[in-house]
């Protein structure tokens, strides 16, 4: 199962360096998305994926490994925290700048 | 009273929460930054103090056993540390007064601020490797708030830059954490430092050893990954410049140096031998820019690059002696760099420009500025009497006992071509004709409380070596013997 896991979050990674690599704005915006999931992905894998009830003491044993679980949970609250960050910059900057071509965004100064 | 090491990272905590609510009111939000900025300065010094006479101080929160809850440590060297950056702190709030502006200060610059300062003490003071990330990004998150704060067409585009090179790091980050995770299967710091000794440092810890230096290497600006500082730390105005120059890459820098000496010492030769070129590769590049550009905000950013670099490099010679010049240096460095950022901010401020070509002649009329700017130019280069003098002494000394003769030789070459650079901003924009510039009410002698409070800091620290020198060399004792640091955590 893990190595199934391996090969999926690889594929994640693989699609969001393209993607990240791009000239739109948009699309490095949704590479970071897959880079995030493929992390998260990965946390959960490497905690292991034996079989196990939810971590609810109220199953019965035994249980999956917790720590993994509240881990993602707080990576997933902080990449959605600066996902939105993100977003509203890109939108600001292409009100500002009036481009989303990374191209076009160099200088010292104001572009137009 | 064991609470006491929570409070540099508490304190900012509560003065941002409390600052949200006095959003419209200037007053109240510089009165109440300030106080809470003192404070945090006060319970730092105390910290240091105990630290220093009672050893590790550690803190389970919320008082679960040691490698199940989270626990804070403080160690000499994160008790110096936070000293700093609280020192930092308050001069950037003082600074703020009269450069920042009242739209920003309007709009949660102090809040924000205080928070920054929440994820740097909060980050230097941790003891496990999950809540270094969640601190990390606490102290990212505000940077990129107070980067793009105002929206400045150059803001905004060096804020894309800057967050999209760090959400990948992030991402980079929490990765390594899940790959350490599955090999040693503890989070808490010195819980892993005692798993990695029993299994003996194989090559999977190599591995992620080198994905560690990745990570605080984009953080810290170390050579191939430096890339997006020059542009970033570029865009916003001078205080949170002197911020992000003093404090940000350091923070990469001391988790380095906290990782390093405390996981990975069994199996020493390729990862330290790897951080040792590229500690010295950094300095190349940091002195190439800082000697090619003509633009004072440039020229103090190539300088953060190479003092990176020398830091780096005594970490990877890794005696006491070197990792002592580290410490030294590095905080001697967050200071001047602090003080510079603000000098080069007043110049901006009075002259309009940040090209040097249209600067000159400013001494005749501003003497306080100019002799300021020069006693920390000297500090920068390590002249004898001053603050950078000590801790590249040592650094070098260590090198080249070490045989590393051509690492060694670089550092010291380095100072020269440092010295150059700020030198060329001194003659070339404080000698020469007296110009007329359109800024000439700027608030310079409010402006230069901070630079000239942080300068007598530089100073009185180089003068004062022999007195700080213990603490130093108890801070670098902990580093060279990871046990202090382990049985101070996990008692037994």
């Amino acid at each position: 199962m893990e190595i199934f896991m391996a090969f999926a979050i690889g594929i994640l990674f693989m699609s969001a360096t393209y993607l990240m690599l791009s000239k739109s704005l948009l699309r490095i915006i949704i590479g970071t998305g897959l880079l995030s999931h493929g992390a998260h992905l990965l946390i959960l894998t490497m905690g292991g994926l034996k079989k196990g009830a939810a971590p609810l003491l109220s199953e019965q044993a035994p249980y999956v490994d917790p720590l993994p679980q509240a881990l993602i949970l707080t990576a997933i609250v902080i990449s959605f925290g600066v996902t939105a960050f993100f977003l509203v910059l890109a939108y600001r900057a292409y009100q500002e700048l009036g481009t989303d071509n990374t191209d076009r965004l160099r200088g010292k100064e104001g572009n137009e | 009273m064991s609470n006491l090491l929570i409070l540099p990272i508490l304190i900012p905590l509560l003065t941002g929460i409390s600052l949200i609510f006095f959003r419209k009111n200037i007053a109240a939000n510089r009165g109440i930054s300030l106080a809470g900025s003192l404070f945090t300065v006060a319970a730092s010094v105390v910290l240091v103090d105990k630290v220093f006479h009672e050893g590790i101080q550690t803190l389970n929160v919320s008082n679960w056993e040691a490698p199940f809850g989270i626990t804070l440590v403080s160690d000499t060297l994160s008790a110096l540390l936070v000293l700093s950056t609280s020192i930092i702190a308050f001069a950037c709030v003082l600074y703020s007064f009269w450069s920042i502006g009242e739209e920003l200060e309007r709009f949660y610059y102090y809040p924000v601020l205080q928070f920054l300062i929440v994820g740097v003490n909060g980050a230097f003071t941790t003891g496990d490797i999950f809540n270094l990330f969640v601190f990390f990004e606490v102290m990212l998150m505000s940077s990129y708030v107070l980067l793009v704060l105002g929206g400045t067409k150059i803001q905004l585009r060096e804020s894309i830059k800057y967050i999209l090179v760090n959400v990948i790091s992030s991402a980079l980050f929490v990765i390594t954490v899940a790959y350490l995770y599955s090999v040693v299967g503890t989070l808490n710091m010195a819980h892993i430092s005692v798993r990695i000794s029993q299994i003996g440092q194989p090559g999977i810890i190599t591995v992620i050893a080198v994905l560690f230096l990745i990570v605080f290497g984009i953080k810290g600006a170390i050579f191939p990954l430096y890339f997006w500082l020059p542009g970033s730390y570029y865009a916003p105005s001078a205080p949170v410049m002197a911020l992000f120059g003093a404090l940000l890459t350091k923070v990469g820098v001391y988790s380095i140096m906290r990782t390093y000496t405390l996981f990975f010492y069994h199996d020493t030769g390729y990862t330290f031998g790897l951080l040792q070129i590229l500690a010295v590769l950094t300095i190349v590049a940091g002195i190439i820019g800082a000697v090619a550009y003509w633009d004072i905000k440039n020229i103090i950013i190539y300088n953060v690059i190479i003092a990176i670099g020398v830091i780096a490099f005594g970490v990877s010679v890794s005696t006491e002696e070197s990792l002592s010049g580290s410490i030294f240096y590095l905080i001697h460095d967050m200071i001047i760099k602090a003080a510079l950022f603000m000098l080069i901010g007043i110049m901006i401020k009075i002259t309009g420009t940040s090209n040097l070509r249209k600067i000159s002649g400013l001494l005749r009329n501003y003497p306080g500025l100019g002799w300021t700017f020069f006693i920390a130019a000297l500090a920068l280069a390590g002249i004898p009497p001053l603050s950078g003098f000590p801790g590249k002494l040592l650094i070098v000394r260590s090198g080249f006992a070490s045989g590393d003769y051509w690492g060694a030789g670089i550092v010291l070459m380095s100072s020269l071509f440092v010295l150059f650079s700020v030198m060329k901003i001194f003659i070339n924009g404080f000698w020469g004709p007296v110009r007329a510039y359109e800024h000439k009410e700027a608030p310079v002698k409010w402006l230069l409380i901070s630079p000239v409070l942080l300068v007598t800091l530089a100073v009185m620290y180089g003068l004062g070596t022999e007195a700080v020198y213990p603490f130093i060399s108890k801070a670098a004792e902990t580093l060279t013997n990871p046990e202090i640091y382990i049985n101070a955590v996990l008692k037994e």
